[in-house]
């Protein structure tokens, strides 16, 4: 299979790999996927309490090059926006910008669940007085 | 993949340099030997005749080309050249040898034992005839890759008429004990197929100590060209008959219809040829540097995994699961060697390898496994640069992997309830 220029330069140059402090109040985390279905995907947020602003996004994914591509692309778009306009990208934008064909739109689909969810898990711990240190897939653990 | 390059490994340690890209996927087809190209040249434009032509020298030569051809290969297998039928390869052996024996033996029975790990020619061919009426047992395999043969004489009965079971597999290069299966085939009075064209030139084969009544081979698995193979029938203890399928001009003594492919055909037989000289030297250098290929990448890396026996196994193929790195993201890594992966990804049909979930295989596991397959033109320079390419790789992808660092967490990933639905 042919891969974009796109998807190889986030494979060989990944952009915001790494791990945030999934305890903390401000961060958000999603674990989205299986491993049996070859992909997993942890995107974590953190969050700027007065603003709502995305000051940082991490991400880690088990897949292949382009849920690698799409899960990277992720973490540069969401840096830097407010939380309800991270909300707003659509896995149609990751398809159009990495070129991912057909067989590969599910990547693009993984990446806007993980998306969602470190959103989701964010505005969990802010819904209850106490923080709460789960990660969305685990907590069903 | 056009483009050719020189390259060292990437430490700069002091290896001879390669040719870049790397092939190394010996078991999917092999380069055509030069020697072999040579044998078959004169055939195409000098000795152009039709072999059953029989009224001039230009078939007779044809003729005498393709019974040399017979002779060596039968030469290789133990058998003698008029068991040896020419087909275009080994998925049409397959067929001719299970259909060929379903129909003509029909009366006396209609079931057929195989295993779960067979090649696609043979599955797909026993799915038909399931259609068409008949009975087939897919037997199981250990995580070791092997049939059972308690299994087997259980599952033959007075309706068996042939069992398919295939020599070595073409993902984990496992040997079947197969002149016990032929043993115990011949002693129920059932007819034993092997589809052999990963172990022919590999391992000894022979059709006699082997207790084989059909088997199918093929060229280009033994650096000899694309689209030509043998089925081999044996003629007597028993003598074994099948209905052709394909009609026409009654070639290969009715078996097979069609005017032969004299070039391929020659091409076949100096294949095997050269296999008969070589293989003692060849198998060992081989099995040297496949273990050298596994040794470097057990002690650089943690979480692997070897699929399959490495006791009865072919001495040129590595089969191996990088946990927690997924395959076709691994290929992507190292796309200037050439290997396959039982990834889904890498399949047209998104499931990973069916071999390899017959074993027990998780479908993580699955996900993450290459096959290696090291062929004669293979060097050590080649080996050592492999494995240095796929230690760095497998070592960045892990660090790139959330499940390596759950697991290095102390998380059971067993017990996270992953969200299946829908991918």
């Amino acid at each position: 299979m042919a891969y974009s220029n796109k998807v190889i330069d986030h494979y060989n140059n990944p952009r915001n790999v790494g791990t945030l402090d999934k305890s903390s109040n401000d961060v958000g985390t999603g674990l989205v996927g299986a491993p049996e279905c070859g992909d997993v995907m942890r995107l974590q947020i953190k969050v700027n309490p007065d603003t709502q602003v995305i000051e940082e996004a991490k991400f880690k994914t088990f897949g292949c090059g382009s849920a690698i591509a799409s899960s990277s692309l992720a973490t540069e778009w969401i840096k830097g926006k407010k939380v309800e306009d991270a909300l707003a990208i659509k896995n149609t934008d990751i398809v159009k910008e990495l070129s991912l064909p057909p067989v590969k739109i599910h990547c693009s689909v993984l990446a806007e669940d993980a998306i969602r969810a470190a959103i989701g898990d964010w505005k969990k711990k802010h819904a209850t007085a106490e923080p709460v240190a789960v990660e969305t897939a685990q907590a069903k653990a | 993949m056009s483009t050719t390059a020189v390259a060292t490994p990437t430490n700069g340690n002091a290896h001879a340099s390669v040719k870049l890209p790397i092939y190394m996927d010996n078991h999917a087809t092999t380069p055509v030997d030069p020697r072999v190209v040579q044998a078959m040249l004169p055939y195409y434009t000098e000795h152009f005749g039709n072999a059953a032509s029989r009224n001039h020298q230009f078939g007779w030569e044809a003729e005498q080309a393709v019974e040399t051809a017979r002779e060596q290969i039968a030469k290789l297998v133990g058998a003698t050249s008029k068991e040896i039928i020419f087909t275009s390869g080994a998925t049409e052996s397959d067929n001719l040898a299970i259909k060929g024996v379903a129909e003509m033996y029909r009366e006396k029975g209609n079931h057929i034992i195989t295993a779960a790990t067979e090649h696609k020619a043979v599955l797909d061919t026993c799915k038909r005839l399931e259609k068409n009426g008949y009975r087939v047992t897919y037997l199981p395999v250990g995580a070791d890759g092997l049939i059972n043969l308690e299994d087997l004489k259980r599952a033959i009965d007075d309706k068996t008429i042939l069992v398919t079971i295939m020599y070595a597999n073409n993902e984990i290069g496992v040997l079947q004990p197969v002149a016990e299966i032929g043993k115990l085939c011949h002693e129920k009075g059932v007819l034993f197929h092997t589809d052999a064209v990963q172990a022919i030139g590999k391992v000894p084969v022979n059709v006699i100590k082997d207790n084989i009544d059909l088997m199918s081979i093929t060229a280009h698995k033994l650096y000899g060209p694309k689209g030509v193979g043998a089925l081999y029938v044996r003629r007597k203890n028993p003598r074994v008959q099948i209905t052709a399928q394909i009609d026409g001009g009654g070639h290969e003594r009715g078996m097979r219809s069609g005017t032969l492919n004299v070039p391929n055909i020659v091409g076949l037989g100096k294949a095997c040829e050269l296999a008969m000289n070589e293989m003692p030297e060849e198998s060992k250098r081989l099995a040297y540097l496949r273990d050298r290929l596994k040794k470097k990448l057990e002690d650089n890396l943690d979480e692997i995994h070897i699929n399959g026996s490495m006791e009865h196994r072919l001495p040129g193929n590595l089969n191996m699961s990088f946990v927690y790195v997924e395959g076709e993201s691994l290929l992507m890594g190292i796309n200037d060697i050439a290997v396959s992966s039982g990834s889904a990804c890498t399949s047209a049909t998104l499931e990973p390898s069916y071999v390899l979930k017959a074993l027990g295989l998780g479908d993580d596991v699955a996900h993450s496994s290459i096959r290696f397959g090291i062929g004669r033109f293979n060097t050590e320079a080649e080996v050592d640069y492999v494995a240095e390419k796929l230690i760095d790789t497998v070592k960045k992808l892990r660090e790139l992997s959330p499940l390596y660092e759950m697991v290095k967490e102390g998380i059971d990933l067993k017990k996270i309830q992953w969200a299946t639905e829908g991918h």
